[in-house]
């Protein structure tokens, strides 16, 4: 298995630095279509930042879990309906039929190839990661005593948590994909089967169990985007994540643009500005997901990636497994 | 020697047959197509036979079918006592409880449903805590719990017996009083003429309105599509949305819509010979009103039980949605605490799909409620004065989609446009389509019965002086029918603001209406904003209505026939 960047002969195009001329011919088409599954509360704020500094340039950004968005993309493009500008998935697998398709476009902004560590960016420059985010286990401190808590994935089939957990669901979201690909590999399916039987409620987005038990509706989330959880604790909420002992679902989330899109210069300008220090701290200052770019330095009070212990993440095992893996998650959970 | 202007009054009959065989024959002849071949497009039983073998197709329709039959006994039980009390008795406040039941179908059936998991969640739920306080229970037991079976179809019946209500409250006031009170003066007791006269009178009334129930929930995708997935279930229209999948699987969405569409045939067609014997009830001259039924001192126990029923589907959900749109922690009461715009501002200020979302809603209202109403309109002329022959054809294709729930017509025109000659998908002409296909019935039954009570003689005094029957439309028939058009077009208003079924199949990131933008923010869970959009959403529709009704005089909405929503 190769990982993303290690090809030998790279077609990747050279490096694009943000000239007058992009901007004015962004400027010229003056909006721009972000397509991605980050939670609306960093998505839409950073389009506003964008906004902000290129004034003439509207962004669209059309949210909702990655599986729907490549649903949404796929049907589309069959019925030739160019609209997306910029795509950003948390199933990284996503990439690998698109490119294969012939959807994207190469390009790589300058700021990529000079600050974005070789192995997120694609050899051939179709896409790179944007940002890191892990699927954590967190719970509702309210509701359960930290001595309670769960330590890790095999604690949560304790009997004392029938009824307690909630969970999103791989068919809707990319980030639960992606990390119920890694605990089958690690864990097993016997574990999910058993899971299954703890009573779970079900839910769809990774970005919905931090609400749910934010709400308290119920103690602890099997899964989630972790930044949802610190964001909920960091302005008051009784949560608390816990970085599993068996290890912790680790989820790229990269970014590329599609050749069909409708504003090419404002798709550039807008991938250029997220991958740049500015556009990179503002994803970090807000959400606390680990940048891409090494320039930015993770964000205070929240743990290093490198002290965490995650799970490989296997994009191209996703692809294989994807139709597998929702049949089988559909048998033990019912939906 | 006159020069004879042309009619054009004929061509234009005929484009409307062609219109209506087009908008509605094209899609259910692909979904008939895509139901019996493979991914190759070769003639197959497979499809029928993977939809009754396989467990994740069986389960739901069973689900589905419990769903609908303990749905339209709920309704039956509820709406009988109900309407018995409005239209019969001299309850208090009667007039009041009529206009607000009518005034609870306002609430989309998926809004109905997110406010209901605000208030009845087994942990973060409005009652459950109060009850939690009251009762000192610990902190995982629940008096309520939403996520299930159970929870669905008391949901679903909240926003369901409407329904059944007004069908059964207009029945029992047309009733003629004269034969109670022969029953009386015979000297039966009141009980005796309630058993021999009032219920058996009434009773085809209760069981056509038991079969909209069944109906309504049995193609029902709102609700479902809320509660179904964290109970873990799915119904037979959650099955058929999640079929759009990645890899969309479309012949199977349209095997599993044949046995909705088949069922819900049927089931027209049983309501149609209930209601069509009811004619014994009311034979020849006029009768009096029926006499009001004197509660003495249950009067008020009785408005307190309505007021009562009333508070499900009405008082608290809006109530637990007002607190979410105000609060930063949806479960929490609001108070000065937590109190927040944060979710107004978020909404409006920051969420982009916003305007664009209330900008297409509001064109495919006004414009699906004004051409619909056109068509609606003409076809019912033709109809009732016999223009051409073959006019019952048209009665009875304007008729025909009310057998077609929401979701299988969204598949079958997601089938019948998304190829060449009429690429519509993507487009707001493809909802548009939907739209007016969905509520072309009611609008047709509503004119249909406005030109039965016009005389055609003044028409005719027009034809004779010389003018085209699209003129005598124009010129006569039109302004004479003033108040039922405009009940008409506000009924369609309403209803494609709050359709779900259709357009959750049909609509791509450049068409997304109000309903599916809710629908989405569901999916991440963002109640906040949800709460601010359905308010506004439901403030729209009252703003519509109450203006209707300043403009007719009397209520608009209620005086219509029932429709099958989603």
């Amino acid at each position: 298995m190769l990982p993303l960047g290690a090809r030998v002969l790279s077609a990747a195009p050279a490096a694009e630095p943000v000239t007058p001329a992009l901007i004015d011919a962004a400027n010229k088409e003056g909006k721009v279509t972000y397509y991605t599954a980050m939670d609306l509360s960093v998505a839409e704020p950073m389009a506003r930042a964008f906004e902000a500094k290129y004034a003439g340039i509207k962004v669209t950004v059309e949210r909702t879990g990655s599986e729907r968005l490549f649903n949404r993309i796929a049907q589309e493009q069959s019925s030739r309906l160019f609209r997306v500008d910029v795509v950003n998935s948390a199933d990284a697998a996503h990439f690998q039929p698109w490119k294969r398709e012939g959807w994207l476009a190469p390009f790589v902004a300058e700021a990529v190839a000079r600050d974005v560590p070789a192995e997120m960016v694609d050899a051939d420059g179709m896409f790179c990661n944007q940002r890191t985010h892990l699927s954590t286990i967190a719970y509702n401190s309210k509701l359960i005593a930290p001595e309670d808590g769960p330590k890790g994935f095999q604690d949560l089939l304790d009997p004392k948590y029938v009824g307690k957990l909630v969970k999103g669901h791989p068919g809707y979201s990319g980030t639960i994909m992606t990390a119920t690909q890694q605990i089958a590999r690690e864990l097993g399916w016997p574990y999910l089967e058993k899971l299954s039987k703890q009573k779970v409620l079900q839910v769809q987005s990774a970005t919905e169990p931090p609400k749910k038990i934010e709400a308290g509706e119920r103690a602890i989330a099997v899964d989630g985007s972790d930044y949802l959880f610190w964001m909920a604790k960091e302005r008051g909420s009784p949560i608390e994540v816990v970085h599993a002992v068996e290890g912790t679902p680790l989820i790229t989330n990269p970014m590329g643009i599609f050749r069909s899109a409708p504003n090419p210069n404002a798709a550039r300008l807008l991938v250029s500005w997220i991958m740049s220090p500015e556009g990179q701290q503002f994803i970090v200052s807000l959400s606390g997901q680990y940048p891409a770019n090494r320039q930015i330095k993770p964000k205070p009070g929240r743990p290093l990636l490198s002290d965490i212990k995650t799970f490989r993440e296997d994009p191209r095992a996703v692809e294989r497994e994807a139709e597998s893996i929702k049949t089988q998650y559909a048998r033990y959970f019912k939906v | 020697m006159k020069v004879r202007r042309v009619d054009l009054s004929l061509p234009i009959f005929i484009g409307i047959v062609v219109v209506l065989v087009v908008i509605i024959a094209l899609p259910m002849g692909w979904l008939g197509v895509f139901a019996f071949s493979d991914k190759a497009g070769n003639a197959t039983l497979a499809n029928f036979v993977t939809l009754f073998s396989d467990p994740s197709f069986a389960d739901p329709l069973v689900t589905t079918l419990i769903i609908a039959v303990s749905v339209s006994l709920i309704c039956a039980a509820v709406a009988a006592p109900l309407a018995w009390l409005v239209a019969r008795t001299d309850m208090p406040l009667a007039r009041m409880v009529r206009t607000l039941i009518m005034a609870s179908l306002v609430t989309p059936p998926f809004v109905g449903a997110v406010a209901w998991e605000m208030l009845a969640a087994p942990n973060s739920g409005l009652l459950n805590q109060f009850w939690r306080l009251v009762t000192g229970a610990s902190s995982d037991e629940a008096l309520l719990d939403i996520y299930t079976l159970e929870g669905l179809i008391f949901v679903i019946a909240c926003y369901t017996f409407p329904y059944v209500f007004i069908l059964l409250a207009n029945a029992l006031e047309r009733m003629p009083g004269e034969l109670e009170d022969a029953s009386s003066m015979l000297g039966a007791g009141a009980w005796a003429t309630a058993r021999r006269i009032t219920v058996p009178l009434a009773l085809p009334t209760l069981l056509a309105g038991t079969l909209v129930a069944f109906l309504q929930a049995l193609n029902l995708f709102g609700s479902p599509a809320i509660l179904a997935i964290p109970a873990g279930f799915h119904t037979l229209t959650t099955k058929i949305w999640s079929l759009f999948e990645f890899p969309p699987k479309p012949e199977l969405a349209a095997a599993a819509a044949l046995p909705l569409l088949l069922l819900t045939v049927a089931l027209l067609r049983t309501q149609a010979l209930v209601l069509g014997r009811r004619g014994y009830a009311i034979v020849g001259g006029k009768y009096g009103p029926p006499r009001l039924i004197r509660l003495g001192a249950w009067r008020w126990a009785a408005t307190a039980f309505a007021m009562l029923i009333l508070s499900l589907p009405l008082f608290l959900p809006y109530l637990s949605l007002l607190n979410t749109a105000f609060s930063r922690v949806s479960s929490q009461i609001v108070g000065l605490d937590n109190f927040t715009l944060r979710n107004i501002r978020f909404t409006f200020w920051e969420l982009s799909s916003t305007l664009p979302a209330l900008r297409h809603t509001f064109f495919l209202a006004v414009s699906a409620a004004t051409l619909g109403g056109l068509l609606a309109l003409v076809i019912a002329y033709v109809v009732a004065r016999r223009l051409i022959r073959g006019h019952r054809i048209l009665a009875f294709l304007a008729t025909a989609p009310l057998a077609i729930p929401g979701i299988v017509l969204g598949v079958g025109l997601f089938l019948a446009y998304t190829r060449p000659p009429l690429t519509l998908y993507g487009t707001l002409w493809i909802l548009l389509i939907a739209f007016v296909t969905i509520e072309l019935p009611a609008a047709y039954q509503q004119f249909s019965s406005a030109f039965h009570a016009v005389h055609p003689e003044l028409e005719e005094a027009a034809r004779m002086l010389g003018a085209s029957r699209l003129r005598t439309l124009g010129d006569i028939v039109g302004p004479l029918l003033r108040s039922a058009a405009i009940a008409t077009w506000c009924f369609i208003f309403v209803g494609v603001i709050r359709e779900l079924s259709a357009a959750i199949i049909l609509f791509t990131s450049e068409t997304k209406v109000l309903s599916v933008l809710i629908f989405d923010l569901k999916e991440s869970g963002d109640v906040g904003a949800i709460a601010v959009l359905s308010l506004t959403m439901v403030l729209i529709t009252t703003v519509v209505i109450v203006a209707a009704n300043r403009l007719v005089g009397r209520p608009a909405i209620g005086r219509l026939p029932t429709r099958i929503a989603g």
